[in-house]
């Protein structure tokens, strides 16, 4: 583990600018993946609607800085905290009438919608022109690089940090819970479990860290604004890394963002600029076909692959066990 | 004052036509299927490009390409039946609307790698043309595509209601297996409601292509808004999505007058999350029927 992650943090100085970009966009849709993943995966809520926290957090910290002057560091605290209470408002006024499943997602769109539409005639904000931030000079404290190797090693860290909550999660009481709520809502209720806390937790949670990638996001693009951020497409890729990859897994959202994002990137160079979604429809396509022949994910089809080749009977090692 | 509040009633009125073509298709497969079927808005998309693509190459209305349009998107909506939404019917509804979610990123991204994000619409003397009653200004074409969407959905209502056919699907949509056991062929039932759906659409989109400009992630706009007629009227309700296209219309046509800005998209959400809230069951009130 510490020997790959230590090859993974030296990867920037062995590879050109435009390849550390595109490892930048995997660790980048990886962390959000596993936000996603933690209300998504865990606690079953599907969740249309992440790029409104997002957005909170860029805008958050974005403001803050540019306003204030205050450290994106502290700012995107102040992000994930907004984020979190905006998704516990929401994920309170759902569950509490037993909205669940796709109606919740649907409710989280439709917030995403009403905030895209503020945001947009909102010009304290920058309304629908947006906003830069500019970036002259290597500014750790300011999150602001010069060269890409430092946002590198910025969201690489948030990677970690995403790892390290979906494994606690994963033995941890609280993430037991969760997953219980996931397969049967009144089955945990009835041992026991506080579904309304578990569910209030897990979007919490997710809010928040998802905020923390605004911030990310804003710093490393330079620029935000609601056309871009708070559009369906981009709550649909939040979601599509964790699901390509193995809903509520703890390597899912890496090994659907390590596959899907350079097949993007693939698609791009091969086909121009000319052709500007053209990345999107091989998502849409991948999203697909896991549904139609691999519910479980690339996790799970490993798993398959895994136990054929260990011979019919044995016990497939989970891939957890086996890193 | 009280001319541009009439004014407003009168457009969202108009509107309030085309979304219910829009949307009944929508809640009558939903209400049979018990799908949500996320790449509606894309669907409408295709048969407006259809529309577009016709009208230019002939030099004629769009109302022209009705024709062609019409069977063309039936046509299209079957064999995505076929090759997609039979074979998970029985799946999780997780796993359904993914799917259906995933094939709408496909469609409306071709469509941008084909088409460009370039707005198009058709211009022609008809469908620049108004009419003035006293202070009222009526555009003809969304008095054309009112009258139609009206027409129409009567006669869905109708199919529903009074005919053999009707009363299958309205048997399907009730209990399946019921209706199965009965000797209803529930698997064509599908077939016929998700065609209808989406043939829906293939009579909006020639309706539409004089009032709306065209771009590849139009499909969107109109499916929130759908999304939200549907789960006013109540999921599956027809007559329910019929009147919630109407209140969804007006208040957003009001709230063009009196809200700030460009913030009256915000009201349909705003509906759609109170109902959601406190009438998760829809205005009228009945389940799905």
């Amino acid at each position: 583990m510490a020997v790959t992650v230590a090859a993974a943090a030296l990867l920037p100085f062995a590879l050109g600018g435009h390849q550390t970009h595109v490892m930048i966009q995997i660790l980048m849709a990886a962390y959000l993946g596993y936000c996603w993943n933690v209300l998504g995966g865990f606690a079953g809520q599907l969740s249309f609607g992440h790029a409104l926290f997002m957005a909170v957090g860029a805008y958050s910290s974005t403001l803050l800085l540019l306003g204030a002057g205050v450290s994106p560091w502290i700012g995107m605290i102040a992000g994930g905290f907004l984020a979190a209470a905006l998704g516990v408002f929401i994920g309170y006024l759902s569950f509490r009438y037993g909205i669940r499943g796709t109606y919740f997602g649907l409710v989280t769109l439709a917030f995403a919608e009403i905030a895209r539409n503020v945001a947009l005639n909102w010009n304290a904000i920058g309304g629908a022109m947006g906003l830069y931030i500019p970036i002259q000079s290597n500014d750790v404290w300011n999150l602001k690089f010069v060269d890409k190797a430092g946002y590198y090693h910025v969201v690489l860290g948030f990677l970690l940090l995403a790892l390290g909550v979906t494994a606690w999660l994963e033995r941890s009481r609280i993430g037991h819970c969760l997953l219980a709520i996931r397969e049967n809502e009144d089955a945990a209720r009835a041992l026991g479990v506080d579904v309304m806390r578990g569910k209030l937790l897990a979007t919490a949670i997710s809010a928040f860290m998802t905020a923390l990638g605004g911030t990310l996001y804003a710093h490393y693009v330079t620029f935000i604004d609601p056309h871009t951020l708070l559009n369906m497409n981009m709550a649909i890729e939040i979601m599509i890394y964790a699901i390509v990859g193995g809903i509520g897994t703890l390597w899912g959202p890496l090994l659907g963002a390590a596959v899907l994002v350079p097949l993007a990137e693939v698609m791009r160079a091969s086909l121009g600029k000319s052709y500007a979604g053209i990345h999107l429809v091989v998502y849409g396509a991948v999203l697909m076909a896991i549904v139609m022949f691999a519910p479980d994910g690339l996790v799970g089809l490993l798993r398959r692959f895994g136990a054929r080749a260990r011979g019919a009977g044995m016990p497939a090692l989970s891939p957890s066990a086996r890193s | 004052m009280v001319d541009l509040v009439l004014q407003a009633i009168v457009s969202g009125i108009l509107l309030g036509g085309v979304y219910s073509l829009i949307c009944v298709g929508l809640t009558l497969t939903f209400g049979v299927m018990r799908i949500i079927n996320f790449a509606h808005g894309e669907f409408l998309m295709v048969g407006m490009y259809a529309t577009y693509f016709f009208a230019q190459a002939f030099h004629t209305e769009a109302y022209a390409a009705l024709p062609v349009v019409l069977p063309g998107l039936f046509a299209f909506g079957v064999v995505v039946y076929h090759l997609l939404v039979r074979p998970i019917l029985g799946a999780e509804p997780l796993n359904q609307i993914l799917l259906l979610m995933g094939f709408s990123l496909v469609l409306q991204n071709a469509a941008l790698a084909a088409f460009s994000p370039d707005a198009r619409s058709l211009q022609s003397a008809l469908s620049m043309a108004k009419l003035e009653a006293g202070p009222i200004i009526v555009s003809v074409p969304k008095l054309i595509a009112f009258g139609a969407s009206l027409v129409i959905t009567a006669g869905l209502y109708w199919l529903l209601r009074a005919t053999e056919l009707g009363r299958r699907i309205r048997a399907a949509a009730s209990d399946r297996e019921t209706a199965a056991l009965m000797g209803i062929n529930v698997g064509r039932v599908n077939l016929l409601a998700f065609g209808i759906g989406v043939g829906c659409l293939g009579v909006a989109a020639p309706l539409i292509m004089p009032i709306f400009y065209i771009v590849p992630n139009i499909g969107t706009f109109f499916i929130l808004i759908a999304f939200v007629v549907v789960v006013l009227g109540g999921i599956g309700n027809f007559m329910g999505a019929f009147l919630a296209s109407f209140i969804v219309a007006v208040a957003e046509s009001l709230g063009a007058l009196f809200m700030p800005g460009s913030t009256a998209p915000v009201l349909p959400f705003l509906l759609f999350i109170l109902v959601l809230l406190f009438k998760p069951e829809g205005l009228l009130g009945a389940r799905a029927r």
